[in-house]
């Protein structure tokens, strides 16, 4: 019981977190069509940018300048760049997104050089917010989920209450129809770029002194969060959150288990010797297999169904 | 009808074809005594692993460049192809593997192909972002799959072997660094006419088709998922083959040889050169490797500049420096290049301008965060003190001057290329 | 020109039925068209047309009912399972290989029809009949000076002609042209007629067209489809005559032509 509770908090917190960095993924690649293989970049940004806005400054304003400038940083970047790319096609478009963070990376090895950098909790919420079974709960994970909460709540009145939002929900579903109805298509897919990189810069600004700031973190981060958007289906929100959610968890609980196909053929009277590939199939425990599992999910959901969750078209 | 009667005169231009063999004549020329010219042992072995990237990077252009197939997860192939090659080689020194050391490459691409059929026939059933998104997925499940299983990839220490066994062959026992090359320039040589010749046959044409139009290539007959598997299969074999050679010429073999940042190589060498034209990836591999190999260890930012020139070129090439090239030789065929040879030399001069001041900003930005703070060094005899404003003004100048000239003579050639471009465009109607 | 009782039909159509979602498009449409038939369906916009070849041609499944090539059931087949059977499309929004050469946009076309599949040990050069019939073809639809020009960057016209060269390269018996003179001029359509006559020649050809010229120049039969359902199917004079189809079509478009 105490595993459990302990791992749904943490699972419900790092699915928070997945699915902030996914829900800017999800609208950039549903309206856009741009795979955007820079979005973790821009979750490492923010977090190097709360890095040395905290050091000079403090946390509080770094909250909030950061997730900021990750998103002006977004919208230039659109401007400049992708809209000039998008005449040639998706593939060069991409390709620019994987261009962008190899120079992201770069830039940041440039400036903050290629070892972590002590970003860490402010001292007003390190401490911890209650115990469960023994086990201290630390206010900064509350602090996380909080921010989430939020998030998510402003997000979904942004896109139910004001008039760019709507323009944003039709686009989601049929990406066509918009530029019909007169819209500034080009000026609609900028706010986007550039909200979906601040959303992301947000989610580096308080997951990057959680986890960890370094150089690697985009590279770590980003084949996670392609994995939640086609879980959770292109076009949808509700089903990236979902699949953020399931991410999170079942990257915490796996960690738990120890089972493995040894044990489980162990009545049989089944076994390899160890030091052998088999062997090694065989003692495979689930928590050592855990990174490969969201996977072979993303891989299952392709091949059986492209559309994902909730999704309302294929990839 | 009367077509086929002077078939002759219409299909084979040149029935010998004297130009291609020509061509692959100097190509097999020029590998052959590039070791002379060029014959440090730094140089000889960059240029062995220009030639295992060749061979990666036209592979890997067989699926982006002939079907229309994005991959992130080409690594895969090499990978394995290599991991495979570096236990064949130690089978070998073991005895229980009875195989001259120069078809280890084999190996490696009999596994490729044998991956590439099975990884392949499902990943091949779609195409478009729904295959490059399974191609990232099988990259990071082999790659994650690789630390678990030490016993086969041999954790994070890799696995090595030694290529110095067997009986040597007419003394060649492949020690020497220069032996190595030319097993590498041999199978570079032979992988590479046996994938141009794959474009002319009928699966390298149909590919084409299944590329421009995958609807239409099946009401001529074709089952694209058929044509894309066994496409995605033999890129898997020569793949693998530069996986083998790979193996040969590092001794080791990591699990990092199946990871993205592998497979993302292979693409950026591919689109640099060009996809578009069979020779592009070649360009592009030689670039590449040089980046990796001798820009590296000129300076700490050489993948900064490597990532800025792949921006570069899909931005404002985006058939890649292949079909520069070619544009070229058409402006100049067709007699205009004497209009555009200033233009040029002024936006190169322009050019090496700018990136002059750039690379100064970098390489001064990385001395300082480096020595933390302050710090002096020289270039060509210059001491350039970090401490002093005046030398980051100094070259952040250089860079504003450059980069207006460029923009100047950018407008400039661009006029001229347009013009010429429209000339040769109403020509051809 | 009816097929003789006992023949089977070269295409044949047993209650299809198409629905999308809930709207149904095709109502229960039973057709025969036989051996070296040249038959035209005609109708008004959104009548079903495009998507009564693209059940006959297996772009989309159909939902009930049967589909018959040369009496065989084909019903549920893959376009190119069905094209290897000896049917051939052409498309009305021009569906070519935009990159590939005019010569090497009719060789892949001829390619699997003699045989060679998916072979990849095999040099294209050498494959002295595919070559002489991809000529064939060139020279057919009068593309010949146009042989090496990259398909995409043809006149419209010339993609059009391209468009039937590629249908009809494989050789297949049955072709179906879906609007084969759509955006073309007098001159163009008049050309275009010509072509089709020369290469479907001996051929069962099935059509679907607006222009009513074309039609009455080419078909020896027309079935005439109005909200998907064929109300008549007839000689072009007993069409013409038909108060049925008048009201339902021809009345609007008389005067057109």
């Amino acid at each position: 019981m105490e595993f459990f509770l302990i791992s749904m908090l943490n699972g419900v917190t790092y699915g928070l977190l997945l699915f902030m960095l996914s829900s800017g993924l999800t609208l950039i690649f549903s309206m856009m069509g741009v795979l955007n293989f820079a979005h973790a970049s821009f979750y490492m940004l923010g977090a190097y940018f709360a890095y040395q806005i905290s050091v000079k400054i403090g946390f509080w304003p770094a909250l909030v300048i950061a997730p900021l400038a990750v998103g002006a940083i977004g919208m230039l970047v659109e401007r400049y760049g992708l809209r000039k790319v998008h005449k040639y096609g998706h593939v060069p478009e991409l390709l620019f997104t994987f261009g962008l963070a190899y120079l992201i990376e770069e830039a940041v090895h440039l400036i903050w050089g290629r070892s972590a950098v002590d970003y860490r909790v402010p001292a007003e919420l390190s401490g911890s917010l209650f115990k469960i079974y023994g086990t201290a709960f630390p206010e900064y994970r509350g602090f996380m989920m909080l921010v989430s909460v939020l998030m998510l709540v402003s997000l979904y009145l942004v896109l139910t209450r004001t008039r760019i939002g709507l323009v944003i929900q039709a686009a989601l579903t049929h990406p066509d129809t918009v530029e019909a109805l007169g819209h500034n298509v080009p000026r609609v897919f900028m706010l986007v770029f550039g909200g979906g990189c601040a959303l992301a810069g947000l989610a580096g600004v308080i997951g990057g002194n959680a986890l960890v700031t370094e150089p690697g973190m985009a590279l770590s981060l980003g084949a996670i969060m392609f994995v939640v958007v086609v879980l959770g289906g292109l076009g949808s929100l509700a089903g990236a959150f979902i699949a953020s959610l399931l991410i999170g968890l079942l990257q915490t609980f796996a960690v738990g288990f120890d089972g493995s196909l040894g044990r489980l053929f162990a009545p049989l009277g089944i076994s390899f010797p160890s030091g052998t590939f088999l062997g090694e199939l065989w003692g495979l425990t689930i928590s050592s297999a855990a990174p490969v599992l969201p996977y072979v999910l993303m891989v299952l959901m392709l091949i059986f169904r492209p559309r994902g969750l909730l999704g309302t078209r294929d990839v | 009808m009367s077509a086929g009667a002077n078939l002759g005169t219409t299909i084979r231009f040149r029935p010998l074809n004297v130009g291609r063999y020509f061509l692959w004549g100097s190509f097999a020329l020029v590998l052959a005594v590039l070791p002379l010219f060029f014959s440090a042992g730094f140089a000889i072995t960059m240029m062995s692993q220009m030639g295992i990237f060749i061979i990666a990077a036209l592979a890997y252009n067989m699926l982006l460049g002939e079907t229309g197939l994005l991959s992130f997860g080409h690594a895969v192939y090499t990978g394995l192809g290599s991991y495979f090659a570096i236990h064949a080689l130690n089978w070998i020194a073991a005895g229980t593997l009875p195989l001259p050391v120069a078809l280890v490459p084999l190996v490696g691409g009999l596994f490729g192909l044998l991956f590439g059929l099975l990884f392949g026939y499902i990943i091949t059933k779609k195409a478009g972002t729904t295959f490059a998104m399974i191609t990232l997925g099988i990259g990071e499940m082999v790659f994650a799959a690789s630390l678990m299983f030490p016993s086969f990839f041999g954790g994070e220490g890799g696995i090595s072997a030694n290529r110095v066994v067997g009986k040597p062959f007419l003394g060649i026992t492949y020690g020497p660094a220069i032996q190595v090359y030319y097993l590498i320039a041999l199978w570079t040589f032979v992988a590479m006419i046996a994938m141009f010749a794959l474009t002319r046959t009928p699966l390298g044409r149909v590919a084409n088709a299944v590329r421009d139009n995958p609807e239409r290539a099946e009401f001529i007959g074709y089952n694209t998922h058929i044509v894309r598997f066994l496409m995605f299969a033999l890129s898997g074999f020569f793949a693998g083959i530069a996986g083998g050679l790979s193996a040969i010429n590092f001794e080791i073999v990591s699990a990092e040889s199946v990871g993205a940042q592998r497979s993302g190589g292979m693409l950026l060498a591919a689109y640099i050169g060009g996809v578009g034209v069979f020779f592009g990836p070649v360009i592009g591999a030689i670039i590449f490797t040089f980046f990796l190999v001798a820009m590296s260890n000129m300076t700490k930012a050489w993948l900064l500049y490597l990532g800025l020139f792949f921006m570069a070129i899909v931005m404002f090439a985006p058939g890649g420096i292949a079909s520069v090239i070619l544009m070229n030789l058409r402006v100049w065929k067709a007699g205009f290049m004497n209009r555009l040879w200033k233009p040029y030399a002024a936006l190169a001069s322009a050019g090496v301008i700018a990136l002059g001041g750039f690379v100064a900003i970098v390489e001064m930005t990385y001395k300082l965060s480096d020595s933390g703070g302050g710090g002096a060094f020289s270039v060509f005899g210059i001491p350039i003190d970090l401490a002093k404003p005046l030398s980051w003004i100094v070259a952040g100048l250089v860079l504003a001057v450059g980069g207006f000239l460029y923009r100047r003579a950018w407008v400039a050639m661009k006029r001229e290329w347009d013009d010429i471009q429209s000339i040769l465009a109403e020509r051809a109607t | 020109m009816t097929a003789a009782p006992g023949a089977a039909a070269s295409i044949e159509l047993r209650g299809v039925y198409k629905s999308f979602g809930k709207t149904q498009i095709i109502r229960g449409v039973n057709l025969a068209i036989a051996k070296g038939e040249r038959h035209a369906i005609i109708g008004p916009n959104g009548a079903g047309k495009s998507t009564l070849f693209n059940l006959i041609s297996g772009r989309f499944p159909v939902s009930s009912g049967n589909v018959l090539l040369n009496g065989a059931d084909i019903t549920g087949l893959k376009p190119y399972q069905i094209n290897r059977r000896g049917l051939s499309r052409s498309f009305q929004i021009t569906n070519i290989f935009h990159r590939l050469s005019v010569f090497e946009n009719l060789r892949c076309s001829v390619l699997w029809s003699l045989g060679y599949k998916y072979s990849f040990w095999k040099a294209l050069n050498g494959l002295a009949d595919a070559n002489e019939r991809a000529a064939e073809v060139m020279e057919g639809i009068g593309l010949s000076r146009r042989r090496d020009t990259l398909a995409g960057l043809l006149s419209y016209a010339e993609q059009r002609a391209l468009e039937i060269g590629i249908t009809i390269a494989g050789g297949a018996e049955v072709i179906l042209l879906d609007e084969p003179t759509a955006g073309m001029n007098r001159s163009e359509t008049a050309h275009a007629v010509e072509l089709i006559k020369k290469v479907t020649a001996g051929k069962t050809l099935v059509m679907v067209e607006h222009d009513m010229g074309v039609v009455f120049g080419l078909a020896d039969r027309i079935s005439v489809l109005v909200y998907g359902e064929v109300i008549a199917t007839d000689a072009p004079a007993a069409i013409r005559s038909n108060a049925a189809v008048q009201e339902a079509y021809l009345g609007t478009t008389a005067n057109n032509h």
